[in-house]
């Protein structure tokens, strides 16, 4: 008795163990979703479809993450050892001279190692298939999307949420909001349950969501609050909830419009500023209208292109630092260049500017068509690093993209950098001395050549480091300087030749006017609108914002 | 020919590879045997040299096609290729030249609008043949040209039409923006028409246009983020080139996302893409009616073959070239004309012009007819989104060919075209 009583509770503790082992490490696989996953490997449109299904109605987030991956077109077939097993693929790579592809365990996602592409097949999802997976895709995505590491993914469902408000979701939103950490998620979940609340509620929670609206400044429900406050068969409660909900969101937007301009006007000043440096440099303390200067520009970004391929190469761990490194190389790669133009034929020109004007095109021509020649007539691709995608949400219904808030700095820093240069150094004091008479400079001793030669060259850098800024926010291609040149003579001939603060000055305004006017008038308009008030201005003062008068040899 | 082949090599310094190949191999050819000239109108250099290129390569391979299986009519195609420079002025001087001076049998040319409109009188004036393989506005109808790209309905509404579908996500509002220029303009006032015909009120319309090359896009992001924050908004982008890269990048930056404002775009492609960070463009869509990724044996042969001889020719960017919509139309231009050459038995204009008409391919994107009055393509369209390698995923495709209408029936209802039973455009009697 006592005997048979312990193998029957051996049996039982056998029993659970298997049960509780196969529940930790992977499904059970029933003959059905073993005859579904043979299904997909084959070619029978029919057959095919009918898996998903299958797999689509045992709700299991694994499978549902599985037809996600389907539908991506990231599930391939695997034939190892004449055994062919479905897999998932995850980072692609180039090793060599062949593509490999990360896999992994089409259910449990356990890592299969790293494989050559060729050695896959892919599991084609065509129309008909993503049609299938669709509807078991749409109940589960935005959950399997809640529950994201990614915090922007995360946000980006719950404002999907929002804008559907269907009423079945609000529990799914309450679940997710009590654990939800980040602050911004938070706010678009919130939003997504008051909009949920606003369209659906009783009466009270109605009122009660129209004010939380208006406490979350939530643009996005301004047309179902409208509505609200339209709406005759509502309670006054709700109406004056709603109208005073809109007027604070309407003030709200206003204040975020107002800062969301002036930062657009900054970040445009600051890229005009960093365009315009090198160029008032060398066009205001040399005399010398440089038109190679948009060139140098493309050679900075050209540099930061290299550089990104060196690292893309030798340590594609460290692939986000690169642009560490790239800034002092675009520097000095157009500094470098600019030293050679400058000893090589400028200098035996200086004081005649029309001649030096052409010589300049010239060389810009030339530079352009030998990285035509060198890089090919195609734009290259220049990856941003990852700290410089994206952006900071620092206000509700404003994000300041991060690689605009990294050139407003970059700006600034030339900008403090140069100012030390030119009026805290020994080496400045000769270049403001050679700028203002050259001839008694020499005499004093200056070595006006050396001095001239530094100069062009500090002035090319600023241009190679703004043409590597630039990589950031636009194309790079062999005609990069030709888009860039015209705004930058715009700025230094309208802050007055010569003068630091008139090129600041004028960037500023210029990126300001830019921004302001452009919302009202757009941005064909707007450019026309900023020529002809230039043009004007510069009638009124043909020497710009800061005359230079006076001690001027030339003058 | 050895003259022009000679001035590309040093113009173009792109040429290089094809001059090069021309030039050692043609003469041998014109010793032995007859030849006929077609013409190839494709800018070398300036600033649509990265569209024109890749057309001019494409159609070079598939003269060496033709060449390697007999030619056309046993005589081998001779190409003369000339570079208009990406200036509009030289096309009209460049097309004269090749029909005058070169008396050419056809041309394969031209990518912008402004540069067809430059040649058109050219070839109506001297009663040449155009193939132009781009897809463009429409509102035209010449005798003398074959349009192999695109017409309005062939490409603008069926993408306008997938985002209204439950599929594409029935979207509401549209934010229509473009490059300041004649087919963003008209491609906008097709849409419009078509948004209003379909009910949409036009509060949610809007439409906004940036010069050429412009960079700044954070005010009109910022607009969108506004139009978009309902939700059920999506933008029609037909801005052009360069702008693309700052446009997506910005609005990735400024917390915009796929899912919840895709953006459909008329005018990127694959080859476009090559010299993007595309990381900042997955997920969106784009309207065309050829992708790379188009799964025919046609198409695998395609690509495959121009790969190899982009690698054989020694092309700037060897066997990593892809093949675009444009492209494609460029490729099976030349096959239905030397089609219509052998149905006409002649290599004059008119019996070929007529034996054009209602000609099928086998194309890589599938079969597709050359209309039979108006001059167009019968093609299938094709819905993609982007992926991270620049390439698309096809993820709609129209049920079989979508007929061209050179006139859009929702901007002018009352025209359309026939050169069989009318002098080409036309009055509908109501």
């Amino acid at each position: 008795m006592s005997d048979r009583l312990t193998v029957l509770l051996s049996l039982v503790v056998w029993l659970a163990a298997g049960a509780a082992g196969h529940a930790a490490t992977a499904a059970p696989p029933s003959p059905e979703i073993v005859g579904a996953l043979a299904d997909l490997t084959g070619d029978d449109a029919d057959k095919r479809e009918a898996a998903v299904t299958v797999l689509g109605r045992t709700r299991d987030p694994k499978w549902l993450q599985f037809l996600l991956a389907l539908r991506d077109g990231s599930v391939y077939v695997r034939t190892d050892a004449g055994k062919t097993e479905l897999v998932v693929g995850g980072t692609r790579a180039t090793r060599g001279d062949q593509d490999v592809i990360d896999i992994a365990g089409a259910y449990d996602r356990e890592p299969l190692g790293t494989v050559p592409l060729t050695e896959l097949k892919e599991v084609a999802a065509d129309r008909k298939l993503r049609l299938a997976i669709k509807p078991f895709l749409d109940a589960g995505e935005t959950q399997v999307q809640l529950a994201d590491p990614d915090p922007a993914v995360r946000r980006g469902a719950a404002v999907k949420l929002g804008n559907q408000a269907a009423a079945g979701a609000a529990p799914v939103v309450e679940a997710a909001l009590k654990k939800e950490g980040d602050r911004w998620v938070r706010h678009a979940l919130a939003e997504a349950l008051a909009l949920i609340h606003l369209t659906h509620g009783a009466p009270a929670l109605r009122a009660a969501a129209a004010r939380t609206l208006g406490d979350l400044h939530s643009e996005s429900a301004v047309p179902a609050l409208q509505q609200l406050a339209a709406d005759t068969a509502a309670s006054p409660a709700e109406r004056d909830a709603a109208v005073h909900a809109i007027r604070g969101i309407e003030r709200w937007g206003l204040l975020t419009r107002t800062v969301e301009t002036l930062f657009q006007g900054a970040s445009l000043a600051s890229i005009l500023l960093l365009m315009a440096l090198g160029l008032a440099v060398v066009f205001g303390l040399m005399g010398v209208i440089n038109m190679a200067h948009g060139e140098l520009m493309a050679l900075g970004a050209y540099a930061t292109f290299v550089v990104q391929n060196w690292f893309r190469a030798a340590w594609p761990a460290h692939f986000d630092s690169y642009f560490l490194l790239a800034l002092p190389v675009s520097f000095l790669v157009a500094a470098v260049v600019g030293l050679v133009l400058e000893r090589g034929v400028i200098r035996f020109l200086y004081g005649r500017p029309l001649e030096t004007l052409l010589l300049t095109w010239g060389a810009s021509l030339i530079i352009q068509q030998g990285l035509r020649l060198w890089f090919g007539a195609a734009n290259v691709d220049v990856s941003s690093p990852s700290c410089l995608s994206g952006g900071v949400p620092v206000m509700v219904g404003l994000t300041l993209p991060y690689n605009r808030v990294f050139i407003i700095g970059l700006a600034t820093v030339s900008v403090a950098a140069m100012y030390w240069l030119l009026f805290r150094t020994s080496a400045g004091l000769r270049i403001r001395a050679v700028t203002q008479n050259r001839a008694m400079s020499s005499c004093l001793g200056v070595r006006a050549g050396v001095v001239d030669a530094t100069t062009f060259a500090f002035g090319a850098g600023l241009a190679g480091l703004a043409g590597c800024a630039l990589t950031q926010i636009g194309n790079v291609g062999p005609s990069l300087g030709q888009n860039y040149i015209v705004d930058s003579f715009m700025v230094v001939v309208t802050g007055g030749v010569g003068k630091l603060a008139g090129t600041i000055l004028a960037s500023a305004g210029l990126g300001g006017l830019t921004k302001g006017i452009e919302p009202a008038l757009g941005a064909v308009f707007g450019k026309v609108a900023i020529l002809v008030a230039v043009i004007l201005f510069l009638q009124r003062r043909p020497a710009g914002l800061f005359a230079t008068r006076g001690r001027n040899a030339e003058a | 020919m050895a003259e022009y082949s000679r001035r590309d090599f040093i113009k173009g310094g792109l040429a290089a590879g094809t001059a090069l190949g021309a030039g050692l191999g043609f003469p041998h050819v014109l010793r032995a045997q007859e030849t006929v000239k077609i013409g190839v109108l494709h800018s070398l250099s300036g600033t649509m040299a990265i569209s024109e290129v890749s057309l001019r390569d494409v159609v070079l391979m598939a003269v060496e096609e033709i060449n390697a299986k007999g030619g056309v009519m046993g005589k081998k195609i001779s190409p003369v290729v000339v570079d208009p420079a990406s200036n509009w002025d030289l096309f009209a001087e460049k097309a004269k030249q090749l029909l005058l001076q070169d008396k050419v049998a056809v041309v394969f040319g031209c990518w912008t609008s402004v540069s067809r409109k430059s040649v058109l009188p050219v070839f109506e004036n001297n009663n040449g043949l155009l193939f132009y393989p781009v897809q463009y506005e429409g509102e035209e109808c010449s005798k003398n040209v074959f349009y192999t790209g695109a017409t309005p309905n062939q490409q603008l509404i069926p993408g306008a039409e997938y985002l209204m579908s439950k599929e594409g996500g029935g979207y509401k509002k549209f934010y229509l923006l473009g490059t300041d220029y004649v087919f963003p303009r008209t491609a906008n006032k097709i849409l419009r028409a078509f948004l209003v015909a379909k009910g949409v009120p036009a509060d949610n319309i809007a439409e906004e246009y940036t010069p050429f090359n412009h960079q700044d896009y954070q005010t009109i992001v910022g607009k969108i983020k506004r139009f978009s924050s309902g939700g059920n908004a999506c933008v029609l982008s037909t801005i052009n080139g360069d702008s693309n890269v700052p446009f997506y990048k910005e609005f990735a930056n400024q917390g915009l996302r796929s899912e919840n404002a895709p953006i459909m775009a008329y005018s990127v492609a694959e080859d476009e893409l090559r010299g993007m960070d595309t990381s900042a463009l997955v997920g969106h869509l784009a309207a065309w009616n050829y992708f790379q990724s188009v799964e025919t044996a046609n198409n695998k042969k395609f690509v495959q073959a121009f790969k190899a001889y982009a690698k054989k020719a020694n092309l700037p960017g060897g066997d990593k070239r892809v093949t675009d919509d444009p492209m494609e139309a460029a490729y099976f231009g030349v096959y239905v004309w030397k089609q219509a050459v052998e149905k006409a038995k002649s290599f004059d204009v008119d019996p070929v012009r007529k034996a054009v008409y209602g000609q099928t391919f086998p194309a890589p994107s599938g079969t597709i007819k050359m209309h039979e009055v108006n001059h167009h393509t019968y093609r299938p369209v094709l819905i993609g989104e982007i992926l991270k390698d620049g390439q698309f995923k096809i993820i709609s495709r129209t049920k079989g060919l979508v007929e061209p209408e050179p006139w859009s029936k929702y901007t002018s209802p009352d025209k359309a075209c026939d050169w069989v039973k009318h002098q080409g455009t036309y009055q509908k009697k109501a």
